[in-house]
């Protein structure tokens, strides 16, 4: 159709009260209201909503909603293999190496290419398939750590700390604070991959979505749940994990002198651990951090940046020093405390 | 260096002091020396390497990173040394140096290259290493180890009584090469301070019904001073003056230093008194933890040292000697000195125990927190052993106070709510009077813990506040004005004695009559 007028990125895609919108597409990308139509990158709570008309992501996605918000959570559930062609665009699916089932997606009508990462992470993970460049005239990135001070040490280096503080404390029991969907099944794979075999016991929140893995061919060893009945001594030595919410609640009554850890990229920022109370702060994130924020757009080299949420000063202030153009969106919904 | 930033990290994270001690011991066992006594000044803060300014660093940083870019990320951590030890470029190649090696470059280094030398070695480092390093050269370590834990882990360490410890630790300097050597099974080193500190006698709580089993004549009973118990000492002429822990309170306290013309060693409480009138605690207080006292302090605030006991009296040690014999001596060298700073502390006159208790139950001063009972016949021995000193408080003070905000507990406690502020009323508002975290038993927690989950209003990070309906009776040893507090009361050793379901809120304490106990 070379008698029509070439769109501009903002006309292919730009930010309205719900999301992100692409009118050549009638479709939203993670939108934060219901709409008629959706594109997910991935199941967290704030990218993946409940309600919405029809809903395409990854299988693995649509299963992760299905377990999280019951089978009805649309009207009609579309399984995005590699691309798929709505309207006028083509929507291509890359893995964004952040959680299970996460893609980027990249929206192209033939005259321009943006690629909305979600959330994404380039450091290997057991839990989900690895992160992959997805070339784009346009980058859209999230920038939760997007400030210099985050470069998050390798997490086998962090699951080392953890097992040495099991084996120092053999009388306590270590507490671990993970997120439900991702970063615990991630945490558990990452000490299965470091030797730790006895059974780990996880909090109620925990099982459906550790099942779910399981199923999806992650090995996870042994799991329990962490109930009552077993008495305090029967922690002693072990590695518990259960959502940072659950050590405010009275469940975390029955551990016996237990260290709080908590796995997340925040804990990198001593006063963020010490708000929380941890006692042994484990840095892993699911988040890209600084190198690898600024990597991934020396590596797509794209003419313009968009940033999403998270640190975007900075960011953006990254690549006026490095002459890319880019601009925030100031997206609102999403929360950059779930790491 | 990584040694030492794991050990600074455990530390800064450990709550518990018990857990504190552990990563202690640990570290003592596995550091090398010179590195763990090195180590171990850092922590106490008896290492100075002070010539590194916070605007020596903003210096190095802005030639290594964008302002901007540093200004956004200072703002988000909060602390200048963590900024830069994580936004400083990464290293492709870390090299470790020790401990020793750091301490003494940068006690050698000309200030003029200073910074060269700091920013060679923040770009060998690890994250972690950097933020150690730093914290060591600004020395603002604050991971909440003071000398006296530090001693209370070396004495573990070593299987010795922490008062053999206190007693050298005056003679001893970093790396701490003897005191080491010793605790590893090595000879004692020979204690090399002059004016050394001598591990003070501790007594034991008592009351009534234990004291039933005494005969009162075997025993003396002298008031309990509200002040600060102390060791002061002038041997050849070095004159000093400890706490009780061994702590050198010398600088803070001049005046009773210039009045300890004698050679010997006394036990005292050291007060603060206008004429014959002792001032209270607070008074006390506002000489405390000053490195230097101005003359108008001196003047406004003079310090005085109430003998109870002594030790050394030119060139005799009178510790073997019994009670009674060392205080007629007392008696002698406290009218010999003739210094209205240094006086005597009065014996009391009584034949039974309920004799003492009315006593007890009507001191003639306000500052007098109870009475001290001492047998007769006993030396004067390190540390608290039973049946020879008692102390025997008078009844702590009581107020009806309302449960305001409660915060998350850790290590044992962990979810449960165990750290509770409360207030009383003033003008029909509730003013936060005190925290405090012990006092109840396992099942009043589990009440008070249910209570806060039950009646959450608002929640700040691991705070909560509570509807204010709860009434508590909380007891306290004293009060002091203070000016830090919006209430303009700071209460001294507060706890939770019982819960009062049977109060309602309305029917708690006033400001006003909490102020009365000032
Ligand atoms: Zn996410």
């Amino acid at each position: 159709m070379p008698s029509l007028p070439v769109r501009s990125p903002q006309e292919l895609l730009h930010p309205r009260p719900a999301g992100l919108y692409c009118p050549a597409g009638d479709f939203y990308i993670d939108p934060v209201q219901p709409v008629a139509r959706a594109l997910i990158t991935h199941g967290h709570a704030d990218h993946a909503r409940a309600g919405h008309g029809t809903v395409w992501a990854s299988r693995q996605t649509l299963d992760i909603m299905a377990i999280r918000y019951g089978e009805d959570f649309c009207q009609t559930r579309i399984p995005v293999e590699d691309r798929v062609d709505i309207a006028e665009v083509r929507a291509t699916f890359t893995p964004a190496g952040h959680v299970l089932g996460s893609m980027q997606i990249t929206v192209d009508d033939g005259n321009t290419a943006i690629t909305v990462s979600g959330d994404y992470a380039r450091v290997d993970n057991p839990a989900c398939a690895a992160f992959a460049l997805a070339p784009c005239d346009v980058f859209v990135t999230e920038a939760t750590f997007g400030l210099p001070v985050f470069n998050h040490p390798s997490p086998q280096s962090e699951v080392e700390k953890l097992l040495r503080s099991v084996a120092a404390q053999p009388d306590r029991c270590h507490l671990v604070g993970a997120y439900a969907l991702g970063k615990a099944q991630r945490v558990i794979a990452l000490l299965r991959q470091a030797g730790w075999d006895r059974p780990i016991y996880i909090h109620g929140a925990l099982q459906r979505l550790c099942d779910y893995h399981i199923e999806q061919g992650i090995d996870l060893g042994e799991l329990r749940p962490a109930t009552v009945k077993q008495g305090k001594d029967a922690f002693k030595g072990q590695i518990i994990l259960g959502p940072p919410s659950a050590f405010a609640a009275t469940w975390a009554q029955r551990f016996p002198d237990p260290v709080i850890c908590f796995a997340s990229g925040w804990m990198q920022v001593r006063a963020r651990a010490r708000q929380r109370g941890v006692e042994l702060p484990l840095i892993l994130s699911d988040h890209v951090d600084w190198p690898d924020l600024t990597r991934t757009i020396q590596d797509l080299s794209p003419q313009e940046v968009w940033v999403t949420h998270g640190r975007e000063d900075a960011l953006v202030r990254w690549c006026e020093l490095n002459q890319i153009k880019a601009r925030p969106l100031r997206l609102v919904g999403y929360e950059e405390e779930a790491d | 260096m990584q040694e030492f930033a794991e050990l600074l990290e455990k530390l800064a994270f450990t709550p518990s002091r018990n857990g504190k001690i552990a990563h202690l011991k640990q570290a003592f066992k596995t550091l090398p020396d010179p590195d763990r006594g090195l180590a171990l000044a850092a922590l106490t803060g008896d290492l100075a390497l002070r010539n590194v300014t916070p605007s020596l660093l903003r210096g190095l940083v802005a030639d290594e990173t964008d302002p901007e870019l540093f200004r956004l990320s200072y703002d988000f951590v909060g602390d200048l040394a963590e900024t830069v030890a994580l936004i400083w470029p990464h290293s492709t190649e870390p090299e470790d140096h020790s401990l020793s090696e750091a301490v003494e470059e940068l006690g050698k280094t000309a200030k003029a290259e200073l910074p060269a030398l700091i920013m060679r070695r923040l770009s060998s480092m690890t994250p972690t290493q950097r933020y150690a390093y730093l914290k060591l050269a600004t020395g603002g370590l604050r991971v909440g180890v003071s000398a006296r834990l530090a001693r209370t882990a070396l004495a573990q360490f070593g299987s010795v009584p922490v008062e053999e410890i206190e007693e050298l630790w005056h003679g001893l300097s970093a790396p701490y090469l003897p005191l080491f050597q010793w605790l590893e099974g090595g000879d004692k080193p020979v204690n090399l301070a002059a004016a050394p500190f001598r591990p003070v006698m501790l007594s034991t709580p008592t009351d009534l019904d234990d004291l039933s089993d005494h005969p009162p004549v075997q025993f003396v009973a002298e008031w309990k001073w509200d002040g600060i118990r102390v060791q002061a000492t002038n041997e050849g002429g070095t004159r000093r003056l400890y706490s009780r822990t061994g702590e050198d309170i010398s600088n803070a306290f001049p005046d009773v230093v210039d009045a300890l013309n004698f050679e010997g060693t006394l036990d005292g409480e050291l007060l603060i008194k206008r004429g014959d009138t002792v001032a209270p605690f607070g008074d006390l207080q506002k000489r405390l933890g000053r490195k230097r006292v101005g003359k108008a302090m001196l003047d406004s605030h003079p310090a005085a040292l109430r003998a109870y006991d002594l030790l050394l009296w030119d060139g005799r040690d009178m510790r073997s000697q019994p009670f009674d014999a060392r205080r007629a001596a007392l008696g002698d060298c406290i009218a010999a000195l003739n210094d209205p700073r240094i006086d005597l502390s009065a014996l009391l006159s009584f034949s039974t125990w309920d004799d003492l208790a009315r006593l007890r139950e009507n001191p003639p001063e306000s500052v007098i927190e109870g009475v001290m009972i001492k047998r007769r016949d006993s030396a004067y021995m390190a540390g608290r052993k039973r049946g020879n000193w008692f102390k025997w408080k008078r009844d702590p003070m009581l107020v009806d106070a309302v449960l305001l905000y409660a915060q998350r507990g850790h290590g044992k406690r962990s979810g449960y709510y165990s750290d509770f502020t409360f207030g009383v009323w003033q003008e029909g508002q509730l003013v936060p009077v005190g925290k405090a975290y012990f006092g109840f038993t396992d099942a009043e927690l589990k009440e008070l813990d249910r209570f806060v989950r039950n009646n959450t209003t608002d929640r700040f990070g691991p705070v909560r506040a509570v509807k204010p309906e709860l009434v508590v009776e909380v007891a306290f040893e004293g009060l002091n004005a203070s000016s830090r507090h919006k209430s303009g009361v700071a209460m001294r050793f507060p706890r939770i004695n019982r819960i009062r379901t049977d109060k309602p809120a309305a029917e708690a304490g006033t400001l006003e009559e909490l102020k009365a106990f000032l």
